[in-house]
C-alpha cells in the first residue's frame, strides 16, 4: 500500500516540476523587458481634478426632452436594448422625483409640475465612491487624475459587489452577451462581454479628446460639466448662484451630480 | 486513511452514486450557465445576489459552527467532545467546500478568479472573506486530518499542532464575521446597515451548525458501528437552544429599532419580508414559517423533557436547521435588495435552473461529507476494535 502510494506521489511530483519547468525556462531565456509603453494626455484632452455635473432639471417638462440624452449615451457607448426587463443594462435614465431623491428630501405634496418632471440619474462619479471600496479586483477604481469611477470590463470578474455597494442603483450587469441587443456597434468603443458589470464613465473617452460627455452635448445647455474644485468653473458659479441638492448626501459618499430643482 | 472511503456497503456506495448524480445534473446546468450567462438566474439589476450567495451566507454558519464543538474539547478540556471534534471539523471542511463553490458559480467570469489573487485589494471585505475561508479549510483539513491520523495510529497528535487548533477557534468566528462585513459595511442598504448583522450571524451559524451536526450524529449511530454518544449530543443540543434563543433575541432588537424609531428606510425592508410592501410579498410565508420553525426549535430544544427524546429533538434541530436557512439565506438577501436604492419593488424569485445548481453544489458538499464521515467512522470503529 505505502510503496504504490509513495510512487503515485513521486509521479504527481515529477509531473508538476515538467509542467512548470518550461515557463520558469522561458522567463530566464527572455530578453531585456521592451520599454514601457508611454500614456500621455493629448493636447485638446479637458482636464479636471473631480469633475462634476449640474442638472437643470427645470429645463426638462417631459419625458420627450430626455431621451435624446439617453440615446446618445447609450448609442455611442454599445448600451445594448433588451426590453427583457431582469437582463436590462442602463447608463442614463429617467426617474420620478420620488425615486431620485427617495431619502434626500421631502417628496410629499410638491407641485404636480415637479411630480411629472423627468429627473436624469447615473453613476454620480462620487468623491467617495462605496463601489471602489468594494471591488475585490480593482477592476472598478477611481481615476486619481480627475475622479471619474471608471471601469476595466477586463478584470471585472463580475461578482457585484460593486452592485451591491452602490447606494443609486448605478450599475448593470450583462446577465447574458449584451452584443445582438447592439443596434449599430460604434466601433470606437468596446462592446461588452456576459459576466461583466457596467456604468456611466462620464465620457472619460471623449474628454481625451477634447470632448464634453455625450449627455452634455446633447442637452442643449441644460446640463453643465465642468471642475469642481475649480471656484471658477461653471459648475461652482451654478452650484453657488442656485439652490442644489444631491441624492443621499447624508451617505457621505459625495456624489459629483447636482440637481438644481 | 484515503482507502477507508471506498471500502463501504451496497447502501454506502447507492447514496454516493445518488449524490454523484445530482453533481452531474448540477454540472450540466451550470454549463448551460457557462455559456449563456447568469441570465438563466432569476437575478436582475435590483436583485444583484440570489440563491447562490444566499446559499453562501448559510453555510458559512454551518462551517462555523464547528467551532463549538472543538472549542469546549480544546480550550475547556471537555472530554466527551473528543468523539465528535472530527465530525465538527469534516463537516467545516464540507461546508467551506460548498460555500467556496456557490461563489464560483455566482460569478460572472468565474475564469477570472484569480484577478481577486493577482490584485490584492485589501480594502475590499471580498478580499479578506476569500483569504479567512480558504485559511478556515486548510486549517481544518490539516488539523482533522492529522489527529484522525494520530488516533489511527495510537499516539498524541503532533505538537505543532497545538498552535493550529487554537488559531482555528477565533479563525472560525472570524470567517462569520468578515461574511456578515460583506454585507453591513453598505452604505445605502438599510437592512443590512447594523452592528448587531456579525453577532446574529454567529449566533444563528451556532443554532444551524451543531444542529445538523447532532442530525448526522443520529444518522452514524443508526448506520455504523460508531456512537458520538447520548451525552455528546445533549451538550450539542445545549447549545443549539442557547444559540436559536440568542438568535431570535438578536432578530427582535432588529424589529425594535426598524419599527420604534420609525426610519423608513430600516422599516421598509422587514416590513416587505414580513407583511408585504406595496402589494409585493413574495417571501412573507417563507418568513413567517422561518418565525414558526424557530419558535418551535426553541420550544422543543429549552424544554428539557423533549430535549432528552429523541425524536422531538429530531424535529426541534430540523426546525432550528430550516428555521435559520430561511431567515439567513433568502429572508437575508431579498430582504436587503427590496425595495432598491430608489425605493422601487422588483421581487426575485429563483428560477428552476439555478435550483438545480444550488442542488449540485449541496450534493457535491455532501458527498465531500460522506467521505470523510466515511474515513472517520471507520478509523474510530478500528480504534475500537
Amino acid at each position: 500500500m505505502d510503496t504504490s502510494r509513495r510512487r503515485v506521489l513521486q509521479l504527481l511530483g515529477l509531473s508538476a516540476a515538467a509542467l512548470s519547468a518550461p515557463p520558469v525556462l522561458d522567463a530566464l531565456a527572455a530578453g531585456p523587458p521592451a520599454a514601457e509603453p508611454k500614456i500621455g494626455t493629448a493636447k485638446e484632452a479637458l482636464t479636471a481634478k473631480q469633475w462634476a455635473m449640474v442638472i437643470d432639471t427645470r429645463q426638462f417638462k417631459k419625458e420627450d426632452d430626455v431621451l435624446p440624452l439617453i440615446e446618445a449615451c447609450h448609442k455611442i457607448h454599445n448600451v445594448p436594448k433588451i426590453d427583457f426587463k431582469r437582463w436590462e443594462i442602463k447608463w442614463i435614465w429617467s426617474t420620478h422625483f420620488e425615486h431620485a431623491f427617495t431619502g434626500t428630501t421631502s417628496t410629499r405634496f410638491i407641485s404636480e409640475e415637479i411630480a411629472h418632471r423627468p429627473f436624469l440619474v447615473l453613476c454620480n462619479h462620487c468623491e467617495n465612491p462605496p463601489c471602489v471600496r468594494a471591488c475585490p479586483t480593482k477592476a472598478t477604481f477611481k481615476r486619481p487624475s480627475d475622479g471619474i469611477v471608471m471601469m476595466d470590463f477586463h478584470r471585472c470578474i463580475g461578482c457585484r459587489f460593486c452592485m451591491a455597494a452602490c447606494p443609486f442603483g448605478a450599475r448593470s450587469f450583462n446577465y447574458r452577451d449584451p452584443r445582438p441587443f447592439v443596434k449599430e456597434t460604434n466601433q470606437l468603443f468596446p462592446t461588452r462581454m456576459k459576466g461583466v458589470v457596467e456604468k456611466c464613465n462620464f465620457c472619460n473617452e471623449r474628454l481625451a479628446e477634447g470632448k464634453l460627455p455625450a449627455c452634455v452635448e446633447a442637452s442643449a445647455g441644460k446640463l453643465k460639466f465642468g471642475d469642481l474644485f475649480d471656484e471658477k468653473s461653471e459648475v461652482r458659479e451654478l452650484i453657488k448662484t442656485n439652490f442644489t441638492i444631491r441624492r443621499k448626501v447624508n451617505l457621505g459618499t459625495e456624489p459629483a451630480v447636482y440637481y438644481i430643482v | 486513511m484515503l482507502e477507508l472511503a471506498i471500502k463501504g456497503t451496497k447502501r454506502y456506495y447507492g447514496w454516493l452514486a445518488l449524490l454523484l448524480g445530482l453533481v452531474g445534473i448540477g454540472f450540466l446546468v451550470y454549463l448551460k450557465q457557462l455559456d449563456f450567462g447568469l441570465g438563466i438566474t432569476g437575478m436582475n439589476r435590483d436583485v444583484s445576489w440570489g440563491f447562490y450567495i444566499a446559499n453562501f451566507t448559510f453555510l458559512v454558519g454551518v462551517a462555523a459552527g464547528g467551532v463549538m464543538v472543538v472549542l469546549p474539547y480544546y480550550l475547556h478540556d471537555y472530554k466527551a467532545y473528543g468523539k465528535v471534534t472530527i465530525l465538527g471539523e469534516f463537516l467545516a471542511i464540507a461546508s467551506v467546500v460548498m460555500c467556496i463553490t456557490f461563489i464560483l458559480v455566482d460569478l460572472g467570469q468565474p475564469m477570472r478568479v484569480m484577478n481577486v489573487l493577482l490584485y490584492p485589494t485589501p480594502n475590499s471585505v471580498l478580499f479578506w472573506d476569500t483569504v479567512v475561508l480558504n485559511g478556515y479549510l486548510f486549517l481544518n483539513l490539516i488539523i482533522g486530518w492529522n489527529v484522525l491520523e494520530a488516533e489511527r495510529q495510537g499516539v498524541h497528535y503532533q505538537s505543532w499542532l497545538k498552535p493550529l487548533i487554537y488559531i482555528s477557534i477565533p479563525w472560525a468566528v472570524s470567517i462569520h464575521t468578515v461574511t456578515a462585513y460583506l454585507y453591513c459595511g453598505l452604505p445605502g442598504r438599510g437592512f443590512w446597515l447594523t452592528a448587531v448583522l456579525a453577532p446574529r450571524f454567529l449566533s444563528s451559524a451556532f443554532a444551524s451548525g451543531p444542529a445538523l451536526l447532532i442530525l448526522l450524529c443520529l444518522i452514524i449511530r443508526r448506520v455504523s458501528n460508531f456512537d458520538p454518544g447520548w451525552k455528546q449530543i445533549q451538550s450539542l443540543a445545549v447549545t443549539v437552544a442557547y444559540a436559536i434563543c440568542i438568535n431570535v433575541f438578536f432578530l427582535l432588537c432588529e424589529v425594535f429599532v426598524a419599527f420604534y424609531s420609525q426610519i423608513p428606510e430600516h422599516m421598509d425592508h422587514l416590513k416587505y419580508l414580513f407583511v408585504g410592501l406595496h402589494g409585493h410579498g413574495a417571501y412573507v410565508p417563507w418568513m413567517w414559517a422561518s418565525m414558526t420553525l424557530m419558535v418551535i426549535g426553541i420550544i422543543m430544544l429549552v424544554n428539557p423533557v423533549t430535549r432528552k427524546n429523541e425524536l422531538t429533538l429530531i424535529a426541534g434541530c430540523i426546525c432550528v436547521f430550516f428555521g435559520c436557512w430561511i431567515d439567513k439565506g433568502m429572508g437575508m438577501i431579498s430582504g436587503g435588495f427590496v425595495p432598491n436604492p430608489l425605493h422601487e419593488i422588483n421581487e426575485y424569485i429563483p428560477t428552476l435552473l439555478e435550483g438545480l445548481i444550488t442542488i449540485g453544489v449541496y450534493a457535491l458538499g455532501f458527498l465531500v461529507l460522506t467521505l470523510l464521515f466515511k474515513i472517520a467512522v471507520s478509523v474510530k470503529e478500528e480504534v475500537r476494535a
